[in-house]
């Protein structure tokens, strides 16, 4: 399913960036970034009507030859951004924003954790924070062949 | 007996209208296991009676310790023994009744036969559940074949589960050799087992059974059990010291407890563990049903000095419903797995079957002194406010700290342990209530000036009156001028003796009510002796004999009406604490509302 998934902060730094490993992960991590513009350019536009009624869910990004990018973005200006396989393209928009919303709700619970400062990042390596978010998106990154 | 069984079986339950069809083997073989537990219940310790008490005097329930140990012998990963438990019901109302178990019997029985756990699958037939009981238990009416079957197919599933366990293994190869040695072992050593029923409680007696005899696939998880069991003597008592040293580090002062059951299973609470972490949590909150929420208990576990990381691994394992706040149960996981990792347990994978919440609060229930705690504490706490209030320019804060100390220090077995907390807790009691602070040191000088000195004309006046009487009675010739001196006298005197704090009514009353008693003095006077008005102050020789007689008469009412002056102004303080404080009430309520939209709007509403 998903190739890519990133949650960036407000600031627009990465918390969190994981992508299946037999790719390059820097094309990446470039996407990603560069899909920070298309997320701005969508919340500015939608900005300036009320903010309550911004929808969090953005949609296609912007597709590539081989890669489509979805994003996703909360009250509190955290994005969530995936990128997915062209060919895979059984995958319809609702599935995306399921996926996007447990994206979500993951990242709420890692929010409730007191030790958490906002603006670290997800960790899940050694024996600490982020183990509960880091399986919920290798359920999602399902085996790329 | 077994044919005829299976036939039963076989032949007997189909889906039907009620919600649970029994064959008669079955209905025999769980009415006989039923009594079993609710027999080991009886008989046995702590969680079971009080429960079946707490319950409902008239039914019978079988205690959540032996049925847990019946489930667990049943070898099925705990994942699904929580499932059935669910399903089953025990844990909506809270104990294993007949028709719990009978249902989570049946759920057991369809989960070996490799069914999905679900409501409907026990309405079709089933075999009868197997448990990995010994021959002598009666359970032989599931047959040695059967019994033997049920363990070698359960050995390769051992393996792999122990395979996929290995990398949290330190102590490495006692453990793949012992589980796998105990099922096979099992016939002649599970009565031993089964005496582990009371698990929480004779430990020291268990310790010296055989410890190799665990329900295996379950220890899988608790890798330092097997070797810490079978190495019983001598390290046992090592690591009871050391771990009872890191304890005492840990927390600021505290009764040692009786660690020695530790050792056996290292995620199971001691009533005594849960008897101190309840304690703790009383002293980060004082209501045991309601929540700590995520700072409160972020400072609290900081203390154990362990890193943030695995802090923030606890908290993740032990947050069940991820909200921020941790409910008794789910503080008590989060203290014993600290207490554990402190030890050197390696943090286990999940949450460990008798950590879940649900498996607490059904192994100990609240118990009934802290609810009576409780509410003896919320009664006479605000009896205690008033006095507290009245007596404010007396006390100082602590003093009134010292009340809900007093009211704490008569349950307590943790006494030392519970004034060391609520020391603590005293600098956040005093916080919590910054509006009685504040409310308490500014009314003194801010009293409004216009209640009082009509209060004091018309305790002046009746002073006035007295005074004049009495005057009257002394003296046989009065004469105005004498009398006027002596009510300008009188009025000063009962000013002067008002508090000091009423300096400002003090420049007023003196003023006024010489000319406002002059027209009752009249009239006093004018019944006594019809004399006229006369103007201009007595003599100094006249006035002094009588001002000595005054004092000592007047003195004593005039400390009563002090009295009666100070209750009137501490009642009105009062009343403006209330309002203050209501309005404090308001506003942070408002402010929990705003919070509320915003955690909501925050988390979207998922619809899976």
């Amino acid at each position: 399913m998903a190739v890519c998934v990133a949650v960036i902060a407000k600031e627009n730094y990465p918390l969190y960036i994981r992508s299946t490993p037999t790719e390059n992960e820097l094309k990446f991590h470039y996407m990603v970034h560069t899909s920070l513009d298309v997320v701005d350019e969508k919340i500015s536009a939608m900005g300036k009507a009320l903010v309550d009624q911004r929808e969090l869910y953005l949609g296609l990004l912007y597709p590539t030859e081989d890669y489509k990018v979805y994003g996703y973005v909360t009250n509190s200006k955290v994005k969530f951004v995936m990128v997915v396989d062209s060919s895979n393209t059984a995958l319809r928009d609702n599935e995306i924003r399921s996926m996007f919303r447990k994206l979500h709700n993951s990242y709420t619970d890692v929010m409730c954790n007191p030790f958490y400062n906002p603006g670290d990042r997800i960790q899940s390596r050694f024996v600490c924070l982020g183990r509960a978010f880091d399986n919920m998106v290798t359920s999602m990154m399902i085996p790329v062949c | 007996m077994e044919a005829a069984a299976a036939a039963a079986a076989g032949g007997g339950c189909g889906s039907g209208p009620p919600p649970l069809l029994l064959s008669e083997g079955e209905q025999q073989c769980y009415s006989e296991l039923f009594a079993r537990c609710a027999g080991a219940a009886g008989g046995g310790p702590g969680p079971g009676p009080p429960e079946a008490a707490r319950v409902a005097p008239g039914t019978v329930t079988a205690a959540a310790g032996p049925v847990a140990d019946l489930f667990r012998a049943s070898q099925l990963p705990a994942e699904t023994l929580h499932q059935i438990t669910e399903l089953c019901g025990a844990k909506r109302v809270g104990y294993f009744g007949p028709t719990q178990f009978y249902i989570a019997l049946k759920l057991i029985a369809a989960a070996q036969s490799g069914l999905p756990v679900r409501i409907e699958s026990i309405k079709c037939e089933l075999p009868l559940p197997r448990f990995m009981m010994s021959k002598n238990d009666g359970e032989i009416r599931f047959g040695n074949p059967a019994e033997l079957h049920g363990t070698k197919v359960q050995i390769p599933y051992l393996t792999t589960e122990k395979n996929s366990f290995k990398r949290m293994d330190d102590e490495d190869k006692q453990e793949t050799q012992s589980p796998t040695m105990s099922p096979l072992a099992s016939p002649p050593s599970s009565p031993p087992h089964y005496q582990r029923v009371p698990l929480s409680h004779g430990y020291s007696k268990l310790r010296s059974s055989a410890e190799q005899m665990h329900p295996a696939p379950y220890e899988a998880r608790q890798p330092l059990v097997q070797p810490e069991g079978s190495s019983s003597g001598g390290p046992g008592t090592k690591p009871l010291r050391h771990q009872t040293s890191l304890i005492r580090s840990f927390s600021v002062e505290r009764e040692l407890q009786d660690n020695s059951s530790y050792l056996d299973e290292p995620w199971r609470i001691t009533e005594e563990q849960r008897e101190y972490y309840v304690n703790q949590f009383r002293s980060l909150q004082p209501d045991p049903s309601s929540f700590i929420s995520g700072s409160v208990a972020k400072n609290f576990f900081t203390k154990s000095k362990l890193s943030i990381p695995e802090l923030s691994y606890i908290w993740e394992l032990s947050d069940a419903d991820c909200d921020g706040a941790l409910t008794l149960s789910e503080f008590c996981a989060a203290f014993h797995l600290i207490v554990a990792r402190k030890n050197g347990y390696p943090l286990p994978e999940g949450l460990p079957p008798t950590l879940q919440p649900e498996y607490l609060q059904a192994a100990f229930p609240k118990p009934k002194w802290d609810c009576q705690l409780f509410d003896s504490y919320s009664e006479s706490l605000p009896a205690n406010q008033q006095p507290r209030d009245l007596n404010r320019m007396e006390t100082s804060v602590k003093d009134t700290a010292d009340l809900p100390v007093s009211t704490q220090d008569v349950t307590g077995d943790d006494k030392q342990a519970l004034k060391s907390t609520v020391n603590e807790a005293l600098p956040k009691d005093v916080s919590e209530d910054p509006a009685t602070k504040s409310g308490l040191l500014p009314p003194p000088p801010a009293l409004p000036p216009r209640p009082c000195p009509s209060q004091i004309w018309a305790i002046m006046n009746s002073v006035a009156v007295n005074i004049c009487i009495q005057v009257v009675e002394w003296s046989e010739q009065v004469s105005e001028a004498e009398l006027l001196p002596q009510l300008s006298r009188a009025p000063s005197q009962a000013a002067e003796s008002s508090p000091s704090k009423k300096d400002v009514l003090y420049s007023q009353p003196p003023s006024k009510p010489i000319r406002r008693k002059f027209r009752p003095e009249n009239q006093a006077t004018e019944n006594q002796e019809p004399s006229t008005v006369a103007s201009g102050p007595a003599s100094a020789a006249t006035v002094k004999p009588h001002p000595t007689v005054q004092k000592q008469s007047s003195k004593q009412k005039k400390a009563i009406q002090t009295a009666i002056r100070k209750n009137k102004e501490a009642n009105a303080v009062l009343a403006r604490l209330n309002s203050e404080l209501q309005q404090q009430l308001k506003e942070v309520h408002q402010e929990r509302i705003a919070l509320e939209n915003q955690l909501e709007q925050l988390r979207p509403v998922t619809v899976l």
